[in-house]
């Protein structure tokens, strides 16, 4: 059952990642219904309040919104989408960027390194 | 606020042996928790005293505001250790048997799990395994609509797909407004589905917690945090 988890951070944080990165890469499509609080809690196999918790949180940040008696909402605006998403991009290169730096490269070597990277086209 | 479970310097003695120490403790509705400690260190004296199968020898233990007694058990569905169920019964009966001694008894569930597990009604208890026994026996501990679910090591064995269904029994059929006390040793398998966690160590609460406040201020696992915290256990026992 369930999704797996890091040691290291709490579960629900891990849950709005999980959930921001399906509604960004498109997985949930803009204004799709998601699951109830109990079926993402089964699937996750996680505590609903665990899950009600992420869920608030991805409501603060205007991905999500509640309709009173319909349930739970992707937004429509794209442009919050494309914002979240070019955030978790700044996240993951500053990541990157973390860990280059401690193996002693430099920007530039780091680029480079890029560059030669085969191109992969979609 | 009202406690679902209150305990008041909660003090079990068993002869020489102080099974609970002056326990203060705290449960709030709609919550699942943890009742963690290693073996001997209060969690089954616990459940068993909230039961009313026990008496304190000092202080008090409160379900709903009451002592146990026939009110607190009719809100309190209890999963006890070992199989409690009669050996010569069959399917059909035991959910008689439940439907007949508790008003919050869900027919219609415990009859859909159980043909879901593959149990005819006709089966007879004996002769089902082991692993086949406590899972019948969780259905119907949690095809009650109960406030307070007590269950006391329902997670037996280290079978990762019985622990699933376990779990999603659990998950899939508590109110939200229940609180389930899960007592075990085997954190791993359970954290993630934990709201808060209570550490026992020789009859006394050592820390209770929220799962996320531990993670978030520690930045680390519950379970990683339990071996930490009683790693020298074992020593003291004996």
């Amino acid at each position: 059952m369930g999704w797996t988890f890091r040691e290291d951070l709490p579960i629900y944080s891990q849950l709005v990642d999980e959930m921001t990165r399906a509604i960004v890469s498109g997985a949930y499509a803009p204004g799709e219904r998601l699951p109830t609080v109990r079926d993402l809690a089964l699937d996750a196999g996680v505590n609903p309040n665990t899950v009600q918790r992420a869920l608030s949180e991805l409501e603060r940040s205007a991905l999500v919104y509640t309709q009173r008696t319909a349930g739970r909402f992707v937004t429509e605006d794209r442009a919050v989408i494309a914002q979240a998403r070019e955030q978790m991009a700044a996240n993951k290169i500053n990541e990157f960027l973390h860990e280059m730096d401690g193996l002693g490269f430099t920007r530039e070597q780091i680029g480079a390194l890029l560059a030669a990277q085969p191109k992969k086209d979609n | 606020m009202e406690y679902i479970l209150e305990c008041k310097a909660l003090t079990k003695r068993y002869e020489s042996n102080l099974a609970l120490d002056a326990v203060d403790l705290r449960l709030a509705p709609g919550r699942i928790i943890g009742l963690l400690g290693p073996n001997g260190s209060g969690k089954t004296t616990l459940i068993k005293l909230a039961n009313g199968l026990l008496t304190p020898t000092a202080g008090e233990i409160l379900i709903d505001g009451q002592k146990p007694c026939a009110q607190t058990k009719a809100i309190v569905s209890y999963l006890p250790e070992r199989n409690a169920l009669p050996e010569w019964m069959r399917v059909k009966q035991v959910i008689d048997f439940y439907a007949d001694f508790y008003a919050d008894f869900r027919r219609d569930a415990a009859n859909a799990m159980v043909a879901q597990l593959g149990l005819e009604p006709t089966q007879r208890i004996k002769t089902m395994s082991k692993g086949t026994k406590e899972k019948l026996q969780l259905i119907l501990v949690m095809s009650r609509k109960a406030k307070l679910y007590l269950l006391d090591e329902p997670i037996g064995g280290v079978d990762p797909a019985a622990r699933d269904y376990i779990l999603r029994t659990i998950l899939s059929n508590y109110s939200e407004d229940a609180t389930v006390l899960i007592s075990t040793h085997l954190i791993a398998d359970v954290e993630q589905v934990l709201d808060e966690v209570i550490f026992l160590r020789n009859g006394r609460i050592e820390l209770h917690e929220s799962v996320d406040a531990i993670r978030d201020e520690r930045g680390k696992s519950v379970d990683a945090l339990f071996r930490e915290v009683f790693r020298v256990d074992g020593r003291s026992n004996d």
